[in-house]
């Protein structure tokens, strides 16, 4: 389980970095950020979460049954959509609205 | 490498969740100097990084703070400071209100009472409680925050706190700070024992990884009395994700079944260590693997739950999905994880007074830091940050502070030069810190051996983790996040020493599981209904009992008024 960083996407904003409970996401020469180390990630989600740019994807291991999808978010005013891109293509959204308390 | 002096009334090391609170405390009773020192960034550090499921720890209608500390005793087989339970359950409400206030969406029914999960549960949203705390401690101008501040050392003179020192792993300074009084906030210890998956998905463990046990450690070098460390925590959680499970036992009722689909758990109890204890049983015995029964709630109940754990732990919903199987299709698979020191949960760490003061002078714990209090969870860790606030006001206007010994400064930063200079020898911190996590899994009872040692396999284990603390003296740092690096194996190795020398002392099975002797499999209150306290002198770790003091008094710690 890890994430990885759409370079393209980034814009540089070094958000990402800052919220990130173990520092393990570093700025590159052009600004870009990159994950320096892909097998400390706890999977908290505070990067996606933090990111402008939706320009970060969290991935499930093989060695925890990933299969190869990945997770990003997106806000909306209170809503928080968790999109998970599927290899095959397809999309699956989650909105939750952060307004709402858990209902357990 | 640049140095840098600070100077405050209280230093706060650890930007958590006790940590946070501590500051607002502080802050709002007082125009003290605050600093809070957080390895990371008070944002989105810590316990609650991913968000919180629920507020585990309220008083109901109708229930008293004394419920709540009969409830811990009871789950902890009696191993339990009553003065701190039940201190902090008074306060458990108040805070809770108070981080309504701050913005926590809490649900409520109609008459505006909050919804309980049970008696002493409450339903929130707790995806972004990081943040709100984060928000209401930027309001004082008089709390300062070093985001990136690693503390490695606390400066300590004749058991008297004078400050700290730390690095700056982000811009490469060597701090040296003194204080009045100290707050150890810096939450408990994960990565002691090798995780369930020790590949690429290592850190996918139950306790924040960035927790490495670095107040404790700080502690047990100083000569700071500690606690308990023998009653390990061991979370039920489901298989891989290592999400919590409680959502599915007490949100969805679902019960813990084994293969044949029998439910096992009232046949091996109900306590925290006894349902962990429970699963493993039924897969030695070759009725695993286990599940939590899940197959068929409603398909609202499987989108409320894929939400619920989008806000605490989305790794869960991402498999759900992936497979493409809900809970009410498949049941949810059940490990236990590798064993943590954490006191909010169970009752290990510092040995405090009813102020929360530790044995060293100015020294104070809050939250997982401190000993003697489990089942704290999120609001008893404020309820903690905010007495040891109190406390600690009233320190520093009685207290002069303590100066700082220059050699002790030069001593310290002659370290940091050496780790960062020099070759890289054989060693890497990362080959050391797998060897820790080996060791303590094959000999001081880790996933490996179903959680049971003997006083044999602790001896091994001793020698060997000595060994490997020897050999940390030669590694090399490039940067100053490698040099984090070799400070967190060096304390969670000094960590790993207390543990051991605590399940050496309890000879007896008092938790399963948490605490599984195999040479002394049985309970035994005649000999070891009392604490097991512990210091380090010379070097070494002298473990004693201190009786257990029964309930009704105000302040249990036999050394202090
Ligand atoms: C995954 C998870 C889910 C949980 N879910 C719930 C729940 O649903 N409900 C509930 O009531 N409780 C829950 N808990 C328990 C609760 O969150 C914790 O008991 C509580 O937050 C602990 O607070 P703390 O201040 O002791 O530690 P933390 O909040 O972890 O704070 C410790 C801080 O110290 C910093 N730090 C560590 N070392 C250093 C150092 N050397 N220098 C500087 N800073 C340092 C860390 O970065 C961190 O910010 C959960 C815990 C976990 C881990
Ligand atoms: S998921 Fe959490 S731990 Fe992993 S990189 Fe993002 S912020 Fe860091
Ligand atoms: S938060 Fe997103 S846009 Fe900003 S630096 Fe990180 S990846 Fe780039």
């Amino acid at each position: 389980m890890s994430i990885r960083i759409d370079r393209d996407k980034c814009i540089g904003c070094g958000r990402c970095g800052i919220v990130c409970p173990g520092t393990l996401i570093h700025t590159d020469a052009d600004g870009k950020a990159y994950m320096k180390y892909p097998k400390d990630c706890w999977g908290c989600t505070s990067c996606l979460k933090e990111c402008p740019a939706a320009a970060i994807r969290f991935y499930l291991g093989a060695d925890i049954g990933g299969r190869g999808s990945a997770l990003h978010t997106e806000k909306q005013g209170d809503i928080l959509r968790w999109i998970i891109e599927h290899p095959d293509g397809s999309v699956t959204v989650i909105p939750v609205n952060q307004k709402e308390s858990n209902q357990y | 490498m640049n140095t840098e002096i600070l100077r405050t009334d209280i230093l706060i090391i650890g930007g958590g969740t006790a940590g946070c609170w501590a500051a607002i405390t502080a802050a709002e009773q007082s125009d003290a100097d605050i600093l809070i020192c957080e390895k990371a960034h008070i944002r989105r550090s810590g316990c609650l990084a991913a968000g919180v499921n629920a507020l585990n720890a309220y008083i109901t209608g109708g229930k008293t703070p004394q419920d709540y500390v009969d409830y811990a005793e009871q789950d902890a087989a009696g191993i339990v400071r009553h003065d701190l339970l039940l201190s902090f359950s008074e306060r458990l409400n108040s805070v809770t209100e108070k981080l309504e206030r701050l913005g926590l969406v809490i649900l409520k029914d109609k008459d505006g009472n909050y919804v309980s999960r049970g008696w002493r549960n409450i339903k929130i949203n707790g995806e972004n409680i990081k943040p709100l705390l984060a928000d209401a401690v930027s309001k004082f101008p008089h709390v300062t925050v070093r985001n990136r501040v690693c503390i490695t050392d606390l400066a300590v003179k004749d058991n008297r706190v004078c400050g700290a020192f730390g690095i700056g792993i982000e811009n490469g300074t060597f701090y040296v700070i003194r204080a009045n009084a100290v707050l150890i906030a810096s939450g408990g210890a994960a990565g002691l024992y090798k995780p369930n998956h020790p590949g690429f998905s290592r850190h996918k463990m139950w306790y924040p990884p960035f927790n490495t046990g670095a107040g404790y450690a700080m502690g047990i070098r100083h000569g700071a009395e500690m606690t308990t460390f023998e009653m390990r925590f061991i979370a039920l959680r489901c298989k891989d994700t290592i999400a919590p499970t409680g959502t599915l036992a007490q949100g969805v009722g679902a019960k813990q079944i084994n293969a044949n689909g029998e439910v096992y758990e009232q046949k091996y109890g109900l306590t925290t260590s006894e349902r962990v204890y429970g699963t493993v049983c039924e897969n030695i015995e070759g009725r695993g693997p286990c599940c939590l029964r899940t197959v068929g709630i409603t398909p609202e109940q499987d989108d409320s739950l894929l939400k619920a754990y989008l806000n605490m732990a989305p790794s869960q919903t991402l498999k759900w999905i992936e497979r493409g199987k809900m809970p009410s299709e498949e049941n949810v698979g059940i490990e236990g994880t590798e064993p943590y020191i954490v006191g909010g949960h169970t009752a290990s760490g510092f040995w405090v007074d009813a102020g929360r003061a530790a044995t060293i002078t100015g020294l104070y714990a809050a939250g997982d830091a401190a000993g003697g209090a489990p089942q704290k969870y999120v609001t008893g860790a404020l309820a903690e940050g905010e007495i040891a606030a109190e406390s600690m006001l009233r320190f520093v206007q009685e207290n002069r502070p303590a100066p700082l010994d220059e050699a002790e400064i030069a001593a310290h930063q002659a370290e940091v030069t050496q780790f960062l200079s020099g070759d890289a020898g054989s060693d890497t911190t990362e080959a050391l810190e797998e060897a820790m996590q080996t060791v303590m899994d094959t000999y001081a009872g880790g996933i490996g051996t179903h959680y049971r040692y003997s006083d044999a396999s602790l001896q091994t284990a001793d020698a060997r983790i000595r060994a490997i603390e020897q050999r940390t003296a030669k590694l090399h740092a490039d940067d100053f996040q490698s040099l984090m690096y070799i400070y967190e194996l060096r304390e969670r190795l000094t960590v790993c020493r207390a543990v051991i020398a605590h399940l050496r002392a309890r000879k007896e099975t008092r938790w399963h599981c948490f605490a599984e002797h195999t040479d002394y499999p049985q309970r035994d209150d005649a000999q070891w209904k009392c604490y097991i306290n512990s210091r380090m002198e010379n070097g070494e770790i002298r473990t004693f009992r201190r009786e257990l003091t029964q309930g009704g008094g105000r302040n249990e710690h036999p050394d202090r008024p």
